[in-house]
């Protein structure tokens, strides 16, 4: 077991090592001279090919690619993402606090789905083929096809406005929270709820259930057996779920002004801010690696299955 | 006394209305083997179930089961539950799934005894060493610490036996447990089940679609088809005078597989049709 | 034609069907359904409220709504589709070369396709708009970009398994053309696969492209998109939110129909797919992912 943790930590490192190689010829294949970028993001009125050359010198753009990499790379390490086009300020004193912030979104809204998802498709498990199971497969269809910013401009609407509930925007107490991890929730937990159903309706059927039932096992630990099973999927499941979340709350946080990175990526794309834009696929596909490590370790952990094919 | 009496019972499923079990009537007598005989789909399972009381909750089943002259069907949910592995053990066909898979096999054979012995925890692997060992099952205490799909089905099935052992059931209830087995595990099991019955002293259900086995183990055999019992009577009259003509036919069929293969063990040439 | 036939049984399916045919129909022939011209500006009209002449209402800047959608339809749907058919037929031919070949070009193939996996897919998909710049062009190349490693990754799994039958390995000992055994005898039955997969992601695929426009990185104005349209009406939202209403329910209707239509896809075509596939031997940098769904829309 221990072997095996220390291999898929060992292996990141050459993954994220590609990763940040990808990153860097990501950005360098813009169609737009870099230098010309920064020249015009710092409203520089009037571009000569001798202002291009200076700048070129100034951030190492003269140099051979892999020596710029390499550069880029040893800083990267140092948490120096460079500064940034349009402010000047290092990237990482933006990147950080936003990607906190984010993070926080991220983890409470993945708590809430995690907490709902299991609630419901126990629910429509046990109930299966009932009115109940029904319904709430049938509202969250309806719910997954909603556009969340929509839903999202609604609830501001509706309940941050007309009934002055609860904070439209910002993120200044935990009622900020509120309406945006309801919003991610609801998006997601509509779709993860059903892995949740079919792992306990599959798990359900199985013959170790009747088989337990047939010994004389008490319902309590019948049901500490199934749910043992089906939380197996469930948390390889959400072990994808958490990255995916962390990358996509773009939207919601554009929505509610949330200041994390989903709104500083935004600012960065629409001013082509390219050392933010760099940096912020760096830091979110490190997490999205480290994150998929750690799922596929807790999952190695549970399933004693899948620990012996190690 | 008959160990167990079914009158009357019927089994239909809420959804459809349809009768899986139409009325259906046999008994156990102490000390005796009933093998119940059918292909699948016939009922035999789901009459095994309702004994137990283990129908899905869609299926619903109606008239007597008596077991030791009491009706189980006024048993409350807890009373039927200490009767079950105590005095009605079931044995399944699929040793792989019948375990929880993410647990070794220890955890359900302790759980299952704490929930009919006061025992102790050394008690308990004592009495299951014992018992596994009486099964020809090898380094017991270290079987107890593997996954179920660190083990073969063979050893699985008799790890169920084993259980049996200890718990020393009035009735053991086996449905198909040799179907999933390759051959020479089949003929272990059903030695085991044999001095199970030597041993214990109890009643044994067997249900099978393997004629060998059943000619083999059972001293009556019931047929089922299509949820009614078709013929029932002592094992040897059911085998050499069936009487219903779905009888003759499954005997028959087998007839003609084994005496193509004692043809072919007679060194007779064996002409292919193409 | 059997598929129509198992799709009118299921009363669902077939509305969601009609919906959807119906929807592409009027997306493409826009101009004849149209009342009025998408983008004629009238002050007078500003936030009328639905009339005869125009029966969804007038927006902020006095345009026809209904002409609106119609032309919507074009970007907000019929665009996506044309990018989700580019990167299934990339993932197609690269997971065909893969799964059938094996070998070098596999192990090639499924690396880039690792690394691709490797970044999150909505992340990587702003990148390559920011580098690209804005523009509804430009957030379609991203989604082929990053969409297409998924499918190859899925595709070669169907391929393989389909090339490891009896039928197929016949064939390829008795002589017949790779190309040929791929026509006759892998693209027929890995199809149900293929068209399972890509209609499964139509629906984030058109609620994250909305999101782009909504959030001002896609169709530049005075262009209708719907995703753009709720972004216009999020500005006045507080005056009159009912703007909010007609591409809201547009999006949700289609979105829904796709939904409906790609589950009932699963069960016809494949049923053991709508299972929980269990996850089974996890390498590192080999691991499919059968719930690569990302709701942001």
């Amino acid at each position: 077991m221990a072997s095996y943790i220390l291999r898929r930590i060992l292996i990141m490192i050459p993954l994220l090592i590609i990763i940040s190689f990808v990153t860097f010829v990501l950005i360098n294949l813009s169609p737009l001279d870099p230098a010309e970028v920064v020249l015009q993001s710092q409203g520089v009125p009037q571009i000569t090919d001798q202002l291009i050359a200076e700048t070129k010198e100034e951030f190492g753009m003269d140099k051979p690619f892999l020596v710029q990499y390499f550069h880029w790379f040893i800083s990267c390490l140092q948490l120096d993402f460079g500064h940034s086009y349009v402010t000047g300020k290092p990237v990482w004193s933006l990147i950080g606090p936003a990607f906190l912030n984010t993070l926080k979104l991220t983890v409470v809204s993945s708590v809430a789905i995690i907490a709902l998802s299991i609630l419901l498709g126990v629910i429509c498990a046990v109930r299966e083929g009932k009115m109940i199971d029904k319904s709430i497969r049938g509202v969250s269809f309806f719910l997954t096809a909603m556009p969340s910013y929509w839903l999202a401009s609604l609830m501001i609407l509706y309940i941050s406005v007309k009934l002055n509930l609860l904070p439209t925007s910002g993120m200044n107490s935990f009622k900020s929270y509120i309406l945006p991890v309801a919003i991610i929730t609801i998006s997601y937990a509509g779709i993860y709820f059903r892995n949740v159903r079919t792992s306990m309706i599959n798990n359900l059927n199985e013959d170790y259930v009747l088989y337990g039932r047939a010994c004389g096992l008490s319902e309590k630990k019948i049901t500490i057996h199934i749910l043992r099973n089906s939380l197996q999927v469930a948390i390889s499941i959400f072990g994808m779920a958490v990255p995916i979340i962390l990358g996509s709350t773009v939207v919601i946080e554009n929505v509610f002004a949330w200041p994390g990175l989903g709104s500083l990526s935004i600012q960065a794309i629409l001013s082509r801010d390219f050392p933010i834009i760099q940096a912020y696929v760096l830091v979110l596909a490190t997490a999205f690696v480290i994150f998929n490590t750690l799922s596929d370790i807790v999952n190695a952990v549970m399933n004693p299955k899948l620990r012996s094919n190690l | 006394m008959n160990l167990l009496e079914v009158n009357n019972l019927k089994v239909w499923d809420v959804n459809t209305g349809k009768e899986i079990i139409v009325n259906s009537s046999f008994h156990l007598k102490q000390n005796s083997c009933l093998a119940i005989v059918g292909e699948s789909g016939s009922g035999k399972s789901v009459t095994c179930r309702a004994i137990m009381k283990l129908n899905k909750s869609y299926l619903r089943q109606s008239g007597e089961i008596l077991f030791k002259g009491k009706n189980i069907h006024d048993l409350s949910e807890k009373e039927m539950r200490k009767k079950r592995g105590k005095n009605l053990c079931m044995i399944l066909q699929n040793g792989m799934s019948a375990f929880d898979p993410s647990c070794v096999i220890g955890i359900h054979l302790r759980e299952t005894l704490a929930e009919h012995f006061n025992w102790s925890k050394k008690e308990m692997s004592g009495r299951m060493k014992s018992a596994m060992e009486s099964v020809m099952l090898k380094n017991p205490l270290e079987i107890m610490n593997k996954y179920p799909h660190q083990l073969s089905g063979g050893m699985l099935q008799r790890i169920m036996i084993a259980l049996a052992i200890v718990l020393e059931p009035d009735i053991i209830i086996a449905d198909e447990p040799t179907t999933a087995l390759d051959a020479i595990s089949q003929y272990e099991v059903i030695e085991q089940f044999k001095k199970l019955r030597e041993r214990l002293g109890c009643s044994m259900i067997f249900i099978s679609h393997d004629l060998a086995v059943v000619k083999n183990i059972a001293d009556e055999v019931l047929v089922m088809k299509d949820g009614e019992i078709v013929e029932r009577g002592k094992t040897a009259e059911v085998f050499s005078e069936p009487q219903h003509d779905y009888t003759k036919y499954l005997v028959s069929t087998r007839q003609v597989l084994s005496n193509h293969f004692n043809r072919i063990m007679e060194g007779e040439a064996v002409v292919v049709n193409s | 034609m059997k598929f129509l036939k198992s799709i009118s049984q299921d009363k669902i399916a077939a509305i969601s069907f009609i919906v959807i045919v119906l929807t592409m129909i009027i997306g493409t022939f826009a101009p004849l359904f149209s009342p009025h011209d998408p983008n004629g500006v009238n002050m007078g009209l500003r936030y009328a409220p639905p009339s005869l002449e125009f029966l969804l209402g007038n927006d902020h800047l006095g345009r026809c709504i209904l002409s609106r959608i119609i032309f919507g339809i074009r970007p907000s749907i019929l665009w996506v589709l044309g990018a989700l058919v580019i990167s299934v037929l990339i993932g197609a031919v690269l997971g065909f070369l893969a799964g059938y070949f094996r070998g070098k070009v596999d192990a090639i193939i499924m690396r880039i396709c690792d690394i691709m996996l490797s970044f999150p897919g909505y992340v990587m998909t702003l990148a390559i708009i920011g580098i690209l710049g804005i523009g509804l062009g430009n957030i379609l190349i991203a989604f082929i970009i990053v969409k297409w490693a998924w499918f190859a990754r899925v595709i070669r799994t169907s391929v393989m398994q389909y090339s490891e039958l009896e039928y197929v390995k016949f064939a390829k000992s008795v002589g017949i053309s790779n190309l040929t055994i791929i026509r006759k005898h892998l693209i027929p039955v890995t199809f149900a696969d293929i068209a399972v997969i890509s209609s499964s992601s139509i629906g984030s695929m058109i609620l994250q492209i909305s999101g782009f426009s909504f959030l001002g990185l896609g169709i530049q104005a005075p262009n209708a998109e719907w995703g753009m349209m709720l972004n216009e009406a999020r500005g006045v939202m507080f005056t009159s939110p009912e703007l909010m209403l007609a591409p809201g329910l547009a999006i949700i209707l289609v979105v829904s129909a796709f939904n409906f239509l790609a589950d009932s896809l699963q069960i016809i075509l494949n049923p053991k797919l709508s299972r929980t596939i269990k996850p089974k031997k996890n390498s590192p940098f080999s691991k499919i992912k059968n719930q690569e769904k990302e709701v942001a829309g």
